[in-house]
């Protein structure tokens, strides 16, 4: 079985640094230091400083965290709190499972 | 805004003519007002026209949230309207933000609320100064999102933002089976709240809207019929005209020198209505017809509104009598508009007949049949209409012909049009068949006329080739004006 060969690439809307926000944050960048091995990249989106980015990318929720890429667009909204959830959202395979 | 509303009460024009009338002065300002109503109802074209009327005339900028289409589509869609919300986004007079979610590829977990919405709205409202918002169809969130304690607290809390924010609201909804609206948005808007109704009675359409409250203001409280066309929406405020109108003192000809006679004044007021009532065949249309050509001599223009003949079969059949209404149709001073009554429900009919009295202006209008409306709305609906009508018409001072259809059998007016009616008019003449000697003989009797005497007896009158002959018929004494 491949590995994730691909680079994932994510980002995540905030509003300020609400607690849900920071979170999130903390909960996603540690899921993907576990499972991903470096290869992924989180861009972080403080939409209290770009509000037009929102449009784009739909967003209405906050937090929201949205995969670019692979296709298809992903999104995942909340605090990232339910880890099983979140790498099933992401199509993420546990690493540990394989060793 | 307006002049009339009360100074500690601001109000917000609608945009939409009549509605205005029903609010006494619009929305409520600076707050939410909810529209609900099932499905093709219209409620997006109040909330779209909300926005483009408040550019237009009042320069208020506006933004539009949808929630079901996109801007491309709503553009195109409301461009028949004549509302080009292109050139509108372009003046940056107008935003519109479509909030697409797609539940299949959104997944939840642990806590989020809606800060997005708000600085997508926030965003677009601060951007062009916006007085005026739209949310169409803010219950497109239920299908998106399951957590509606979540979806419910933040929707609160967004009713009072936007009263923060200082703009007025439009949200839309759709109705629910015992609810106004199916997710009970109006627990939360309590301010203005309006129901749209789509019906369709013996398979025509008929819009109607009735507010359903208006926290610290009076307002219509009945159902009022409304209309989109191609200028947008148009609300019919049946009632709201007062009796206040000046009448006449002038006399106009009927248009035939016998049945002037009958006039203890020789004819009719000027800006009064005719009723013309009659069995199939007896006289009706020739009538109008005679006062239709009366009015057009005199140099004034008519419209005459056929609901049973062609234009060209009306010209054709009162030629063969001796009235010739082909000149003044070609100096444009007589114009037949023939519809069919099933075409549209009686408010479009009332809305074309209105405008084109607008836009003509004439001095006389003709509608031959009223009893044909019957067939496409109850008794009271064609009465409502008509009062609407015949009040337009008093207002403006010009002379109006109705004629309708009565059964020849028992002697009493046994008619629902003329039971709804015949209170309505000035005048009521009416025509019978009798067969006199084996021979069929037309009778005209005057009913009634308003504000002079008139012939009592009924007069025998004839059809020939140079039109009708009221004969060897002995004029008496005029009775007693009556009321």
């Amino acid at each position: 079985m491949n590995k994730q060969t691909e680079k994932l690439e994510l980002r995540l809307y905030i509003a300020g640094q609400t607690p849900k926000s920071v979170l999130a944050l903390s909960n996603i960048t540690q899921y993907c230091k576990e499972h991903l091995l470096g290869k992924y990249s989180i861009e972080v989106i403080d939409l209290l400083k770009n509000p037009q980015l929102a449009a784009g990318d739909q967003i209405f929720a906050i937090p929201t965290l949205v995969r670019k890429f692979p296709e298809p667009l992903r999104k995942i909204i909340g605090d990232l709190s339910d880890k099983e959830k979140v790498l099933v959202g992401l199509n993420i395979r546990p690493v540990n499972k394989e060793n | 805004m307006s002049k009339n509303s009360k100074p500690h009460f601001p109000k917000v024009s609608t945009g939409v003519s009549g509605l205005d009338e029903i609010t006494l002065g619009g929305y409520p300002k600076g707050r939410p007002v909810l529209i609900c109503g099932s499905a093709g109802c219209g409620k997006t074209m109040f909330g779209i026209q909300f926005l483009v009327k408040g550019i237009t005339d009042h320069n208020e900028p506006g933004v539009l949230m949808s929630f079901e289409e996109s801007s491309n589509d709503l553009s195109k869609n409301v461009r028949s309207l004549g509302f080009d919300l292109e050139r509108l986004k372009k003046e940056n007079k107008l935003r519109v933000d479509y909030v697409r979610i797609e539940p299949s590829e959104i997944e939840e977990t642990g806590e989020y609320d809606l800060e997005g919405l708000f600085i997508r709205l926030n965003h677009a409202i601060d951007e062009i100064g916006a007085k005026r918002v739209v949310l169409d169809t803010l219950e497109s969130l239920f299908a998106g999102i399951s957590n509606m304690a979540v979806l419910r607290a933040e929707i609160r809390r967004l009713f009072s933002w936007l009263k923060e924010k200082g703009v007025t609201a439009v949200i839309t909804g759709e109705q629910g089976v015992n609810t106004l609206t199916r997710h009970g948005l109006e627990e939360y808007i309590s301010d203005c709240v309006i129901l749209l109704d789509f019906r369709i009675i013996d398979q025509i359409a008929t819009r109607r809207l009735r507010i359903v409250k208006y926290r610290g203001s009076t307002h219509g409280t009945n159902e009022y019929p409304f209309l989109i066309d191609e200028n947008g929406l148009s609300v019919l405020p049946v009632t709201s005209l007062k009796m206040e109108y000046i009448v006449s003192r002038d006399i106009v000809s009927t248009g035939h020198p016998g049945l002037d006679k009958l006039f203890s004044k020789g004819g009719i007021y000027q800006g009064g209505s005719t009723l013309i009532s009659g069995a199939a065949g007896t006289l009706k249309t020739i009538l109008a017809a005679h006062f239709a050509v009366a009015s057009c001599l005199r140099g004034e223009k008519v419209i005459y509104f056929s609901f049973e003949e062609s234009s060209d079969q009306i010209v054709r059949n009162m030629k063969s009598i001796g009235i010739d209404m082909s000149p003044h149709l070609k100096k444009g001073h007589l114009t037949i508009h023939a519809s069919r009554p099933s075409l549209q429900g009686l408010e479009m009919h009332l809305l074309v007949l209105l405008k084109l009295i607008k836009q003509i202006q004439p001095q006389m209008v003709v509608v031959d049949p009223i009893s044909n409306l019957i067939t496409i709305g109850k008794k009271s609906e064609v009465r409502t209409m008509l009062i609407r009508l015949i009040d337009d018409l008093k207002i403006n001072n010009i002379n109006a012909v109705f004629t309708t259809l009565t059964s020849d059998i028992s002697g009493g007016f046994k008619n629902e049009i003329l039971e709804a009616v015949s209170s309505l008019a000035d005048t009521w003449i009416d025509c019978k068949n009798k067969i006199v000697d084996g021979e069929r003989t037309r009778i005209l009797r005057i009913v009634k006329t308003r504000g002079m005497g008139h012939y009592n007896n009924p007069v025998v009158c004839k059809i020939s080739d140079s039109g009708l002959d009221f004969g060897s018929t002995v004029y008496q004494k005029h009775t007693k004006a009556t009321t």
